[in-house]
């Protein structure tokens, strides 16, 4: 049993930065915008929160540096895409590629910096519990926020009127537009919060997950979460589960690695991305469900009818 | 003061004292411009409260413009909105149902996976909560007799039942103005009257109505006046109940029309479509299976398919295209007896079939793509359009030409691209591309969905051309007025299942539309009586 809870914890820091950014980019989609470069704004976040926390000594500071530095990718994706109405993945390809480079020319002197990882929550008593105690309420706050805001998200999406104009909108623009919706506008503001849910995601791998920045830390966890949001039909529920299937099988492979295993250590690290093409194949072969939650507008470009 | 313009058509039924009540809507002298052609020019007329009232004008005449600028998804470059006697800006759809004006798309502005209820909340301008709206709707339903379960997906229902959400959508906003775009469409006869009562009792409560078809045999018997537009100007105002179908279809297209000529009795050939016990799977989310469909066409005949949309009519175009895989003997689809079933619709086209799917725009055309270039894609091989596999440019564009001489075409030219035409004048294309390579058998789909009255007797009388030369022709048409007027025999779809084809002469109105409403009715209710104005009012005939 001692193994168990040293698991869980990182299975749990493993997934929240995957939950994070699957999480804005569902909410993206959902408005009828493909945004392929989930893996650029988490790692432009990445190292905005590094290196204001790294310089202020304040991880608060660094968090917001972090979103907002996902929001000025990610509005230079809408504004491409939305007011320019250029193709939606090569422009997501090129914000991706735009910020692997960017995020390495800024962290170039940040290399080898230390700074003290996000503080744990503590509460007297219950983070004392036995086993539960520290997996329940020993997390630092990002780990609570991501699971909040997925449930927010689902609440948002079935609840509410806001929810169900952003459906409507991704399910046909023509029509929103034709009842008198802005649909620029909400897709703008769909894919800012797309925007700031990966500068977070990227900001938790640089301040709690590694407190450090490297190149291209992100490791394709960008491409995963993209790939988290079709495996979840879009729907939030599933992406919770989906984000900590994920996560745990990245945690299982090192974990076997360690014990042992002979199985060369590369095929290991393969695990968790063939895991990603595997089940995308899988949930792929049900049109059906695809058909019934997938955005029908997705990735189109909408050009209001004259 | 009060109708120094386009007061057309004088008599209204009501009073019309000096100073007394306004006009509902007057437009005056609305003039809108696009790059490269002036959609509106100079509109002027009025709507009083309480009357029916006609838009009438082909395709291309300027009503959807003139629609969008009342509804405020356009603004007029020129010219003034009256309503109530006040000038009105309306800058937004919002703005336009704040006043009174509610909208029946023409094409549905729904979302498919939500519900009804979902769908009706989105167009309503204040939010309030869902279980008031539900209570609204069903009281808005019980009091104009308008069925309809809040709950259900909106990919489960009829086409019927769709419209129904539209309309139940704009009457929750108490409308002063209600526009219904073609709405009749998609609706079966016995449908079609539904919504007549209903708009009828709307107007005896007040609320004027600015009715747009092109069928004006309904127009006839619906509306009190009429505007008919042309070119975006209007050319003149009538009272319909006074004119005859032919008469305002004249008026609307400027010329002449002339009925389609059936050339006497053709002598039918032999089979060159066999269909046998065709059964299909769809594979489509909200698709219908076929069940052991037979068929059979021979040359020279012109077989009509009648029934309401998404009864499987899709699923038959895409099999006997050979878009679809057929699980099945290849035998079960034979062209001129040759088992093709398990070909793909290029193998198809090469023994002479043709096809032209409903859908314009991305299925019969590419619309980033030019005319020229969208005529050597299925015309390649039949035409001879290529060598070495090199595209020969000149044979390409000459047959491009040709059709659009031949079929009168109304574009810039061979390189337009396809989607810059209007639905019409493309389907004009498309059709034309496919008579002129001259096919052995032409399976069409809704072949004048949208186009306008000259446009379609053009296709008509194409179509019954090509039959006349021996080929064989299957016409899948909601339409039914279409049908009768070109087809030797129809058979009926309802889910997914074909009735016995029956010899046009044999067979009434009343009779198919029960066929393709009573296998179908949702509510259980028995079809009524078809209405007499559709006998009366076959256009072509008249």
């Amino acid at each position: 049993m001692d193994w168990l809870i040293p698991l869980t914890l990182t299975v749990i820091t493993a997934s929240t930065p995957l939950l994070l950014a699957s999480a804005g980019e569902l909410i993206t989609e959902k408005s009828g915008v493909l945004n392929l470069g989930v893996e650029g704004m988490m790692l432009v976040g990445a190292i905005a929160g590094f290196a204001v926390t790294a310089s202020s000594g304040s991880a608060i500071l660094g968090i917001l540096a972090a979103i907002v530095a996902g929001i000025l990718m990610s509005l230079i994706f809408a504004f491409l895409t939305l007011t320019l109405m250029a193709n939606q993945v090569a422009t997501g390809l090129a914000l991706t590629i735009f910020g692997v480079g960017f995020s390495a020319l800024v962290g170039s002197g940040f290399v080898g910096f230390a700074i003290k990882p996000l503080p744990g929550l503590h509460i007297p008593f219950l983070t004392d519990l036995p086993v539960i105690g520290e997996i329940l309420f020993g997390q630092d706050f990002l780990v609570y926020l991501s699971i909040a805001a997925v449930i927010g998200i689902g609440f948002f999406l079935t609840r509410t009127r806001a929810g169900l104009i952003l459906k409507a909108v991704g399910d046909s623009h023509s029509s929103a537009h034709a009842i008198g919706y802005s649909v620029i506008k909400i897709r703008y503001l769909a894919t800012m919060f797309g925007g700031a849910m990966s500068g977070l995601a990227g900001a938790y791998l640089s301040l709690s997950y590694t407190p450090m920045w490297a190149e291209n830390m992100t490791a394709g966890r960008g491409w995963i979460a993209l790939a988290l949001v079709v495996f979840a039909t879009w729907r939030p529920g599933r992406l919770l589960a989906g984000a900590y299937m994920f996560g745990m099988i990245s945690v299982l492979q090192l974990h076997a690695q360690s014990a042992g295993v002979h199985v060369p250590s590369q095929f290991m690290s393969m695990l968790p991305y063939l895991a990603t093409v595997i089940v995308l194949v899988i949930i792929s072969s049900d049109r059906a469900k695809i058909r019934l939650n997938a955005p029908a507008c997705i990735g189109q470009a909408f050009r209001p009818a004259q | 003061m009060t109708s120094t313009t386009g007061n057309i058509g004088s008599e209204t039924g009501m009073e019309m004292t000096k100073g007394a009540k306004p006009a509902q809507l007057e437009v005056r002298g609305v003039t809108k411009a696009f790059p490269g052609c002036l959609a509106n020019d100079d509109i002027s007329f009025r709507i009083e409260p309480g009357e029916i009232h006609a838009l009438l004008g082909e395709n291309g005449a300027g009503k959807s413009t003139l629609v969008k600028i009342i509804y405020g998804v356009l603004q007029a470059d020129q010219g003034e909105l009256l309503w109530d006697g006040k000038p009105v800006k309306i800058h937004s759809p919002h703005d336009a149902r704040e006043m009174g004006v509610g909208l029946v798309f023409q094409h549905f502005s729904l979302f498919e996976t939500m519900t009804v209820l979902e769908n009706i909340a989105l167009a309503m301008n204040d939010v309030r909560d869902m279980a008031a709206l539900r209570q609204q709707v069903v009281e808005v339903e019980k009091t104009y007799g308008l069925p309809l379960d809040p709950d259900r997906h909106v990919y489960t229902l009829s086409v019927g039942e769709r419209q129904r959400i539209e309309i139940v959508r704009c009457l929750l906003q108490n409308p002063k103005l209600l526009i219904l775009d073609e709405p009749t469409s998609v609706l079966t006869p016995q449908e079609v009257e539904k919504l007549f009562e209903t708009l009828r009792r709307l107007a005896d409560e007040g609320c004027a109505i600015l009715y747009i078809s092109h069928k004006l045999h309904e127009v006839k018997s619906l509306c009190q006046r009429a505007t008919v537009l042309r070119g975006g100007k209007v050319v003149g105002g009538c009272d319909p109940r006074a004119e005859t179908a032919k008469s305002m279809a004249e008026m609307m297209i400027g010329q002449k029309l002339t009925a389609p000529d059936r050339r006497g009795t053709r002598n039918f050939g032999d089979v060159r479509l066999d269909v046998s016990s065709l059964s299909l799977v769809s594979d489509e989310q909200f698709g219908t299976d076929l069940k052991g469909i037979d068929l059979k066409v021979r040359g020279g005949e012109i077989m009509g398919v009648a029934g309401v949309a998404g009864n499987g009519q899709n699923e038959l175009f895409q099999a006997l295209a050979g878009e679809i895989e057929i699980l099945g003997t290849p035998d079960c689809i034979r062209i001129d007896d040759k088992p093709v079933a398990h070909f793909g619709p290029r193998r198809r086209r090469r023994l002479g079939a043709a096809f032209v799917p409903e859908e314009r725009n991305g299925h019969g055309a590419v619309p980033d793509m030019s005319l020229s270039e969208n005529a050597f894609l299925t015309a390649f091989r039949r035409m001879a359009l290529s060598a070495c596999g090199l595209i020969s440019e000149v044979p390409t564009r000459s047959f491009a030409d040709n059709i659009i001489k031949t079929f009168d075409v109304r574009t810039t030219g061979a390189s337009a691209e396809a989607g810059s035409l209007s639905g019409g004048n493309l389907q004009k294309f498309i059709v034309g591309r496919e008579i002129l390579q001259d096919p052995g058998l032409l399976v069409i789909s809704q072949p004048t969905w949208g186009v306008d009255a000259g446009a379609a007797s053009a296709i008509h009388q194409a179509l019954l051309d090509l039959a006349s030369k021996g080929t064989a022709v299957l016409v899948i048409s909601q339409d039914l007025d279409e049908i009768f007027a070109i087809c030797d025999q129809v058979v009926v779809m309802s889910e997914g299942k074909m009735s016995i084809p029956r010899p046009m002469a044999e067979v009434s109105i009343e009779e198919i539309g029960l066929l393709m409403g009573g296998l179908h009715d949702h509510e259980g209710d028995a079809p009524q009586m078809a209405p007499a104005h559709i006998e009366g009012g076959r256009v072509d005939q008249a």
